[in-house]
């Protein structure tokens, strides 16, 4: 049905996915410089800014990007797609200048955390409201045939929203001296921002609206009040329910088990050098990304269920392979000690040890002046193979992820009908991904430690329940209760 | 296939109780009385905005699914 020409979707989807990106990009540097923010806003010896602090990280991901998702999403079934996420975007490039703006807690006291919290509320509230408008958009601009490969553009953007925070937080600490970044240049990614969203912005403001809302607002088709169409009626609400327990739920989890707990896990569990982790889950997630639009495309052809539930099947079969696979590589035990020196430098003793095939372990431990504390850090720089071997496990992972991921807008958007897509499909996604992927790390930490706690050998595998246990009941109900069939997305 | 869709309902609904159980009591309480801040934001979000929704959720699937709501989109 849709006539949209070859140019147009072009621009269609790049106006989509850079705003996307942009959104995301915004909701990472908050992440990436998450140490440093907290140093300048929210000092660890006051319990209540420590207070402040948590929240922003929790409140953010879980608990407001549902409500996001519901404000914005009753908004663009409303007004349309265009114009509401085209709010998300100015609002979110707003919130993370303004980031960039406020003056540190030393200037201005307890307003620094509180406005910092406030901000970063309104960055998940943006955030909520943006991916199901752009999905919508896409989506409902495709042609027939193609609109897993259209919408998958959009998928790609989480991980590239990643890349170029990483890449702009590490240009700006290049062209900086250490002292300049600590003071004022960290500020300089939250200010670049604006300049991204302005330029989406102005790239979007030109698009038109979505033509199957156009037509079916034309038509007097439009809800009155979506969210009691979406949530208060059973017709509705069954699919809800089935794209969450069906389909996001078990996305959400091997969304950040591939991408946020693997990197988690190789630099606090094994103890892996920062710059290395970082290094080596760039690379693997730049191998992977690719293949995002590899399954979209896949899924125009072969149909969407098939390629989630057989990437969730083959990640909870192989999460603990995997994962005890990672551990055994930096595992002092198995490698051949050469050499141990030890020195102490201005309260700070460092026990460096080689072993035969490379590995370097240091021991670093702190003496605190006052108290006499001492804090004991440990960082392993692993050898070129031991990296490669982690590029292809995290990479192996990041398929994982694609295979669950890549289709899913596709298949949200075919699941609800125009007059009430944006609200429906929005928030069975940020549950999903917010609050069953985003409490991933949490979760599977507490289960690791107190296996560890319990002595258990094999620790560092018990997280993976979590991912593995809600993948399995996702993979179970989506095989038997989701009709494979794709459908008509213009009714 | 419609049968085992009902059947399985019972499953869900079991499932919801038994997450709603062990989660409350293996997860939520012991971060809520654990005394450390970190700890009560994260069994604050346990208690009350996870478990809710999964529970909730998961009842309101299976009650659904033993009705056979879910019948309609059988392929067959």
């Amino acid at each position: 049905m849709n006539k949209t020409k070859g140019t147009s979707i072009t621009s269609v989807i790049s106006a989509s996915s850079v705003g996307t990106m942009i959104e995301w990009y915004d909701f990472y540097i908050f992440g990436s410089l998450a140490t440093i923010i907290s140093t300048k806003f929210f000092p660890q010896d006051n319990p209540t800014a420590a207070f402040l602090s948590t929240l922003a990280t929790f409140a953010a991901g879980f608990v407001v990007r549902p409500f996001g998702a519901l404000f914005f999403g009753r908004l663009g079934d409303l007004i349309g797609r265009k114009y509401t996420f085209m709010v998300t975007l100015l609002l979110m490039g707003g919130a993370t200048f303004l980031i960039g703006c406020i003056p540190s807690y030393e200037t201005i006291g307890f307003m620094a955390p509180v406005l910092i919290l406030l901000l970063r509320l309104l960055q998940g509230l943006a955030l909520g409201g943006e991916y199901g408008g752009a999905a919508t958009y896409v989506a409902e601009h495709s042609p027939e045939g193609k609109r897993g490969f259209m919408t998958a553009w959009i998928q790609t953007t989480a991980t590239v929203g990643l890349f170029v925070s990483l890449l702009v937080i590490m240009g700006t600490r290049a062209a900086l001296s250490a002292e300049d970044f600590d003071a004022w240049g960290w500020r300089v990614p939250f200010w670049v921002s604006i300049l991204m969203v302005l330029v989406s912005y102005l790239i979007r403001k030109n698009m038109e609206e979505s033509p199957v809302f156009a037509k079916a607002k034309a038509a007097g088709k439009t809800s009155t009040n979506p969210l009691k169409e979406s949530f208060g009626k059973k017709l509705n609400f069954k699919f809800v329910l089935l794209a969450l327990f069906g389909a996001v739920m078990g996305q959400g989890v091997i969304w950040y088990t591939g991408q946020f707990y693997a990197m988690s896990f190789i630099e606090k569990t094994m103890n892996v050098d920062k710059e290395q982790v970082d290094s080596l889950m760039f690379i693997a997630l730049m191998l992977g990304t690719p293949f995002f639009l590899v399954f979209g495309w896949l899924s125009d052809k072969i149909g969407r269920k098939w390629i989630m539930m057989a990437g969730m099947l083959i990640a909870i079969v192989s999460y603990r392979p995997i994962y005890e696979n990672m551990y055994q590589t930096t595992n002092l035990a198995n490698k051949v000690e050469l050499s141990s020196s030890n020195s102490m430098v201005n309260n700070v003793n460092t026990v460096t040890t080689v072993y035969a095939d490379s590995t370097i372990q240091q021991e670093i431990q702190k003496t605190n002046p006052t108290n006499g504390a001492i804090t004991t850090t440990i960082k392993i720089s692993i050898n070129s193979s031991d990296k490669q071997k982690l590029i292809l496990l995290v990479f192996i992972q990041v398929l994982f992820v694609t295979m669950v991921y890549g289709p899913i807008a596709a298949f949200l958007v075919e699941m609800f009908p125009t007059k009430i897509r944006y609200t429906s499909m929005s928030l069975p996604y940020h549950i999903g991904n917010g609050v069953f992927g985003g409490l991933l790390p949490a979760v599977a930490t507490y289960l690791a430690t107190n296996a560890k706690t319990a002595g258990k050998t094999d620790w560092y595998l018990e997280g993976l329940w979590y991912p593995i246990g809600v993948a399995a009941v996702c993979l179970v109900i989506g095989v038997i209760y989701i009709n494979g069939k794709d459908k008509e997305i213009n009714d | 296939m419609n049968l085992i869709k009902k059947i399985l309902g019972i499953v869900w609904l079991a499932l919801g109780l038994a997450v709603g159980y062990f989660g409350v009591t293996i997860l939520g309480i012991p971060k809520l009385t654990s005394g450390k801040q970190d700890d009560l934001v994260f069994g604050i979000i346990i208690c009350f905005i996870l478990l809710p929704i999964v529970v909730g959720g998961l009842l309101v699937f299976g009650k659904y699914a033993l009705q056979g709501e879910y019948d309609l989109i059988d392929d067959n």
